[in-house]
């Protein structure tokens, strides 16, 4: 499979995310899968003309190539210029290249919720950037290529949705495509491939116990479940964070601060503050969304009388203070 | 006179165009050019000003800590909240993870692999160079990956993830390290010590650490095994140690409590003086004005403005322009291998590089100490209100150099948020008095064009430029 890479308006991230591809190094793992880089912006030797004439041959259909990754979200402004970027060296807006080569791509990427949906640059008020994903505009249909957009092989935009990316959503969602294709019902319906947009953060979380008894944390470090005061939208965002470690160990969650839904389009603006729970009459707006809000809040009533003593000592703090029971044997008591 | 244009440049951080006016094969003058805009400036305001946290990490994806925590600082500073031991302690680690990766990156994916450019095939230590430090297929960048990867999975226990995290906080940190996760810590670094000590270096941390002198480093360079004495080797034959320098004057903001900050100019150290700073327009596509300190500063969009060449404002530190990174730090620190490398040749490619890896030699040890020092059991996180009405500034310095955040807070919201990115600085057009930026001065005079040899690639990625942020 021969790719080619292009950025636009995000921060690099997700290539650098990528970069942390674990447990082999991203290159042999790629390689080893058929994979390879026709161009990319971060990673090849050829730049200016070199680089230049690469892009042209495939947007004109003379150099084949499989797939179109696209990270960053398309710039359109100002007042449809595009002026807000121009591919160096060439003088033309990204969203014209992106256009021209989308039609040669059997499959189209797009890495990172920038480019899925509009990212932050959407999110300036007014949008003055005219920013928008490639295939939607936040949650909206449309986008760049618009709602009707197919690649060669009968598929929209895949989403590879994420603020960054996790490296393993991209590298396991081009080795599918490339060793078992991918189809429509590989991907649900703001596009993420299941494959790890089938879960949620909440699936496997470290803080499950402190949710269940809703011992929750009261500040930034404490060790409760997030849900209630900071933020947490864990129980509603769409990806495997807690399942598929970061960096060998890590997650938002077990870094101590609160899911941010950065899989989800539109969560650069929640409308509230991001590690604030909004509430109302004292009940987290935002609830769960496969649960009824009237079973939640019994549940949550009797689960906190029920809190086990370390439970709830320990969620406010930021190491545990009450330690697990030893049963002793014998003696009986 | 006749002018190229170079682009896109590409394994920089982002995009990166540049216009130069040759006469007889030389660079009279060049414009550095970054044509992406994103105005992160403008997406905080009328925001909760902790919010912030959330949204300027995503400004850049290589150094995305560093606004995280010059963030962090500028809002505890608005609280008057002073972080713990233990999170100053988390944040240093922190930052250092991310700056030392990131050095690691530039040497291996951005920056060596122009020594395996075809241009170069009949010097003596091609064949070996190339073998090594082709893009992507090369041996080394199938090395470096897992060792970059396991060095990076400190970030998996000290923030959670990286890049984007947000544990850093005005306060501290949100992530409490257990007295276990502290001996994992350890092994982690010795791990990645063992990466630098093999292969970059092919000798200690301490022995790399100790070099004083120009001569002391060809002398301990010659005849080594690794990649750092390979690239100095190859620097020297290209003459890189005398190529791409600028005005000589450096500017710092001071790091881990490690490096003091400070600028250096005309051979002379002096205190840093933050009132100093403004911001020029004048080759902006934004709106002219007067130079602005960045606590007053405006980022307004004025895309059709003659003679303007870029999306980068000219950051000037009393009015002149200042070269910011690792090896403005270096020798404001006074490290002595810095300051003789710039007393004998001035800034280079060679001394940026140099200084770079000779920060590998000297944090990481520096990061073995402060695991040590971390107190489990002990609060990471200081907590504190935000007042209606505040102002702070956070100032830090990011792998490449020199950051800063400045914001006010009125009504309970950001007011005003302005930035200015290490690669402002040196990738800065000319100001109002035409003065040019520390790249495009650095340029002048080097052979370009038709059958030159790469030798703007080498200049250009000496100052490991990251786009994104120059433009955020
Ligand atoms: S912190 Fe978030 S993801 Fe974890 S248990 Fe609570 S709600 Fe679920
Ligand atoms: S836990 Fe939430 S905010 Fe963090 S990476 Fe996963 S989806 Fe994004």
């Amino acid at each position: 499979m021969k790719v080619l890479w292009l950025q636009s308006g995000g921060c690099g991230g997700c290539t650098q995310s990528m970069l942390c591809s674990e447990p082999r190094s991203l290159f042999d793992e790629l390689r080893d899968a058929g994979i390879e880089f026709l161009w990319h912006p971060a990673l090849s030797v050829d730049s200016g003309e070199e680089a230049l004439t690469i892009l042209e041959d495939c947007a004109e259909g003379r150099l084949a190539f499989d797939a179109l990754c696209i990270e960053g979200a398309m710039l359109r402004g100002p007042n449809g210029t595009g002026k807000f970027h121009l591919m160096a060296g060439s003088g033309r807006p990204l969203t014209e290249w992106v256009a021209r080569l989308a039609r040669h791509a059997k499959w189209v990427f797009a890495i990172g919720s920038c480019t899925a949906y509009g990212g932050f640059s959407a999110n300036t008020p007014g949008n003055p950037l005219e920013a928008c994903g490639l295939q939607f505009d936040e949650q909206t249909p449309g986008g760049l290529l618009g709602a009707g957009f197919q690649s060669s092989a009968g598929l929209p935009v895949i989403n590879i949705a994420g603020c960054p990316t996790h490296p393993g959503w991209v590298v396991d969602t081009l080795e599918k495509a490339v060793l078992e294709g991918l189809t429509v019902a590989d991907l649900d319906e703001y596009g993420r491939p299941l494959l790890y947009a089938g879960e949620l953060v909440h699936h496997g979380c470290a803080r499950n116990e402190f949710y269940e008894f809703k011992a929750s944390a009261m500040k930034q470090s404490d060790l409760g479940c997030l849900m209630e005061n900071l933020g947490c939208k864990g129980t509603q965002a769409h990806a495997d964070c807690n399942l598929r470690p970061w960096n060998g160990s890590g997650s938002c969650l077990r870094g101590g601060f609160a899911c941010i839904a950065c899989t989800e389009p539109g969560f650069e603006s929640p409308g509230h503050a991001f590690q604030e729970t909004p509430k109302l009459a004292g009940i987290p707006i935002g609830l769960p969304t496969d649960m009824p809000k009237a079973w939640f809040v019994a549940l949550a009533a009797l689960s906190k009388s029920a809190t086990p003593k370390r439970v709830r000592n320990n969620a406010v703090e930021d190491h545990p203070v009450v330690m697990p029971a030893v049963r002793k044997k014998g003696g009986g008591k | 006179m006749s002018r190229i244009v170079v682009g896109p440049f590409n394994r920089v951080e982002g995009d990166l165009e540049v216009s130069l006016d040759l006469e007889a094969g030389r660079i009279q003058s060049a414009q550095v050019n970054s044509p992406l805009f994103r105005g992160f400036e403008q997406i905080m305001v009328g925001r909760a000003p902790l919010d912030a946290l959330a949204i300027v990490p995503r400004i850049c994806g290589i150094c995305s800590v560093a606004q995280s925590a010059a963030a962090a600082s500028a809002l505890a500073g608005a609280m008057g909240v002073v972080p713990t031991v233990n999170g100053k302690i988390s944040r240093n680690l922190i930052c250092a993870t991310e700056n030392l990766a990131d050095h690691l990156t530039h040497f291996y994916l951005f920056f060596m692999p122009d020594f395996a450019r075809p241009a170069y095939a009949d010097r003596r230590w091609y064949p070996a160079v190339a073998q090594r430090f082709t893009a992507v297929k090369g041996d080394a960048a199938a090395e470096v990956l897992p060792a970059r990867a396991g060095f990076l999975r400190m970030m998996g226990f000290l923030a959670g993830r990286w890049p984007h995290t947000l544990a850093i906080q005005p306060g501290g940190s949100t992530r409490a390290i257990t007295a276990g996760e502290r001996i994992r810590l350890l092994a982690l670094l010795r791990e990645f010590r063992g990466f630098v000590e093999k292969r970059l270096f092919g000798d200690s941390l301490a022995a790399v650490a100790q070099l004083a002198s120009k001569d002391q480093l060809l002398a301990w360079a010659d005849g080594r095994a690794g990649d750092f004495p390979a690239f100095l080797n190859a620097a020297t034959d290209l003459g890189l140690d005398k190529l791409g320098r600028a005005y000589d004057a450096f500017l710092s903001y001071g790091a881990y409590g490690l490096f003091p900050a400070g600028t250096w100019q005309a051979g002379q150290a002096a205190a840093f003086d933050p009132v100093a700073i403004d911001e020029d327009t004048t080759s902006a596509w934004l709106a002219a004005g007067q130079p602005r300190h960045p606590a007053q500063g405006e980022t307004i969009v004025d895309a059709n403005k003659p003679d303007a060449y870029t999306w980068c404002k000219a950051p000037r530190y009393a009015g002149q322009p200042f070269e910011v990174g690792a090896l403005a730090r270096q020798v404001i620190a006074g490290h002595p291998l810095a300051l003789d490398l710039i007393q004998r040749d001035g800034a280079s490619v060679m001394a940026r590089v140099v200084a770079r890896l000779l920060e590998l030699a000297l944090v990481l040890p520096a990061m073995e100490g402060w695991v040590n020092a971390l107190q489990p059991g002990e609060p990471f996180c200081a907590h504190g209100d935000m007042p209606e009405d505040a102002s702070g500034t956070g100032l830090v310095e990011a792998a490449r150099g020199s950051l800063g955040h400045w914001l006010s807070i009125r009504r309970g919201r950001i007011e005003r948020y302005q930035i200015i990115a290490p690669t402002t600085w040196n990738f800065s057009p000319r100001d109002a008095s035409n003065r040019p930026g520390p790249l495009e001065q650095a340029l002048v005079g080097m052979p370009a064009g038709e059958g030159a040899p790469p030798t703007v690639q080498h200049v250009v990625r000496s100052f490991d430029p990251c786009m994104v942020c120059t433009v955020h």
